[in-house]
């Protein structure tokens, strides 16, 4: 069982995401660790980008913040080596396609770079797998291909206008299947409306794979009635948000807010 | 791999939320592009409200001061709303209304696109909605108020550094808030397939027309054509007819704004790598970790820091060259024109002439550049007053 699956095999799970770096790697760290004690399954750790063209002003901010503060991406490295030493919790790096296809393209020493040597870092250093929201089912193979050869799951995504392309997507998809409640971008939401059990079912049909819900989700009441369409629920904005509110002083209130949303992951069934 | 790849360049990286609206688009375009109604139309309203053909006008003093090569500009300028935005826009505002979309939007950066788009979606009774960075809206408050003048609703994009690169960014956002209704009438020959290639189409026209008045004028084809390039429209829309005669240099002047040697440049050929941004594989300007570049130009509409892929792969495949001229020499070259031939150019295409001084001087007396003058500069005099520090009132 690989790590992800190992997320989804204790009931409904819960899959906090964290922009790494905002507002410094030392929290973002302490975060991981106070999220695995609050109920959290897997972690999404968001290295940040310039231009993040999926993200609402929420965690856009944050990744600039981020980026404003010095964090590079062989930095979030260096981090999960250092969680790595202390705890075992499922995580897979969120970013931008030009993250991983350019990193350290542009080095002057020489060494090794690009998507190949993103992916072997990041295998070599406990992560499970990779998430490009801006790498749909049509160009994955050049990310796919290395992640498989790692041993990285690359997670597809499935969006409300995906209908019939739903079931080539969930067929080919490795680890989970991240599925997009609502049109638009990150962000949290008052209603989500879209056919988000209807989304799922399509995916379970083509293919036996964890499929777990994100945007939009802000309140222990949507957690539970998405994780019930499905099998798990993922928050974002929400948590960036108290990050970005409380700065150095976020860890206590980032846990307490993922405690609550665990819970309502677990009245989910 | 997907299709729509020019070499390596191309692609389609954008979120699975609008996958099957640029599929559907693509349907729609393989479905229109050879309709002899859709021409029709499409023709019609080229010719009869963009005011097309373009003149191709001999620059005779130019020509006499430079001494060297004769110059022709293309004057793109000419057409309704000042520049070559308007054969794009005429073309996939009409492809939209076909596919049964009621509402377009777009973004900016000098203005001129955005006013091209509420200008034909006035035309054609949409709904047009303009994103344009907050730096821009103040660099062109005229072109602001022209868009809103025309129905149009402009959002002033403050993310990032706000210039065209989150005009783009926040456009693509929008589109995935709201896709079924709505068609993103992207600018410039870029973004993800299948717009490079339907943007390039559109402004194909520019060297359809162009060949066919050289030919009538001096009986041969040019030795070389120039335009400015920042994602590349009106660039290639010159460049296209003529990829197939290898005589015809071509040559596309990007913005080197303080100079190439500086950060503060929007040169991507010169100091850009390969990566992936705005749907597409292309040049970028990026750091070592992949983050994009905070570009600067004088020039809003070239302050961009990438180019269209099929720009990328011509210059991959050296069938095309690219030059960097920096602010000081589109200033230049912006007053030169204005002076010799009585024509305004937007500072946009002041960087392709400024190229045309540069290389004209040392080619012979019988051989022959064309300058396409994308554009016409009214929208530039209030910031070239303040770059040579004299400030005037709109």
């Amino acid at each position: 069982m690989s790590n992800i699956q190992k997320a989804f095999a204790k009931g409904k799970a819960f899959i906090p995401f964290i922009t790494c770096g905002d507002p410094s790697l030392e929290i973002t760290e302490q975060i991981v660790y106070a999220a695995e004690e609050a109920g959290a399954d897997l972690i999404e750790l968001g290295i940040p980008f310039s231009d993040p063209t999926a993200e609402g002003p929420v965690i856009q901010e944050a990744n600039l913040r981020a980026l404003k503060g010095g964090v590079t991406t062989d930095k979030i490295f260096d981090m999960v080596r250092r969680i790595r030493k202390r705890t075992s919790i499922p995580m897979v790096f969120m970013t931008y396609a030009n993250v991983v296809f350019s990193y350290r393209v542009g080095n002057k020493d020489g060494q090794p770079c690009g998507t190949e040597q993103f992916i072997k870092t990041a295998a070599e250093i406990g992560m499970d797998g990779l998430i490009l929201p801006d790498v749909p089912f049509e160009e994955k193979g050049e990310f796919d291909a290395v992640c498989k050869r790692y041993g990285l799951d690359f997670i597809s995504l499935i969006a409300p206008t995906s209908h019939e392309r739903i079931a080539q997507i969930a067929r080919d998809a490795s680890g989970f299947v991240y599925c997009v409640s609502s049109m638009g971008v990150t962000g949290v939401r008052k209603e989500i409306t879209s056919d988000v059990g209807g989304m799922v079912k399509l995916v379970k049909q083509a293919k036996d794979i964890p499929c777990a819900v994100g945007f939009g989700i802000s309140t222990p009441e949507q957690a539970k009635n998405m994780a019930a369409l499905s099998d798990g629920a993922i928050v974002g904005s929400a948590i960036v948000r108290i990050c970005g509110q409380y700065g150095a002083d976020c860890v206590p209130h980032v846990k307490e807010y993922i405690r609550s949303m665990k819970e309502g992951c677990r009245q989910a069934g | 791999m997907s299709t729509g790849r020019f070499g390596q360049h191309g692609g389609q990286y954008i979120p699975e939320t609008l996958m099957n609206a640029v599929l559907e688009l693509e349907a729609a375009y393989n479905q229109y592009k050879d309709d002899p109604d859709f021409q029709r139309e499409l023709t019609q309203l080229l010719n009869d409200y963009a005011g097309r053909p373009s003149r191709l006008y001999f620059a005779k003093r130019m020509t006499e001061d430079l001494g060297g090569a004769k110059i022709y500009l293309k004057r793109e300028d000419l057409n309704h709303t000042g520049a070559h935005k308007i054969n794009n826009v005429l073309g996939q505002v009409l492809l939209a209304k076909k596919m049964g979309k009621t509402r377009v939007i777009a973004e900016t950066g000098a203005g001129q696109h955005g006013v091209a788009t509420a200008t034909v979606a006035a035309l054609m009774g949409m709904e047009c909605e303009v994103f344009m960075g907050v730096e821009d809206t103040k660099r062109q408050a005229l072109n602001v108020y022209r868009m809103r003048l025309l129905g149009a609703k402009v959002h002033a994009v403050s993310s990032g550094t706000g210039t065209l690169k989150d005009a783009v960014s926040e456009t693509m956002r929008e589109w995935t808030n709201r896709v079924e209704d709505t068609h993103y009438v992207l600018g410039s020959c870029m973004g993800p397939h299948p717009f490079p290639t339907i943007v390039r189409d559109f402004q194909s026209v520019i060297s359809k027309e162009i060949k066919q008045q050289v030919m009538e004028k001096e009986g041969r084809l040019p030795d070389a054509v120039l335009a400015c390039v920042g994602g590349g429209s009106n660039a290639i829309g010159a460049f296209y007819h003529f990829i197939g005669d290898e005589s015809v240099r071509l040559i596309g002047c990007e913005a080197a704004g303080r100079g190439v040697n500086t950060a503060e440049t929007a040169a991507t050929i010169a100091t850009g790598r390969l990566g992936i941004f705005h749907g597409m594989k292309s040049y970028f300007c990026q750091d070592e970790y992949g983050q994009i570049a905070p570009v600067y130009s004088i020039s809003a509409g070239l302050d961009y820091p990438g180019i269209g892929p099929e720009h990328a792969d011509l210059y991959d495949r050296g069938r095309a060259e690219y030059v960097a001229i920096t602010d000081d020499e589109a200033v230049d070259a912006f007053e030169y024109l204005s002076r010799m031939e009585g024509v305004i150019p937007a500072i946009e295409s002041a960087h392709a002439v400024a190229y045309a001084r540069k290389i004209a001087p040392a080619m012979g007396k019988d051989q022959v550049i064309v300058v396409n003058l994308s554009g016409r500069g009214d929208k530039d005099c209030a910031a070239i007053a303040r770059y040579r520090g004299e400030d005037i009132h709109e």
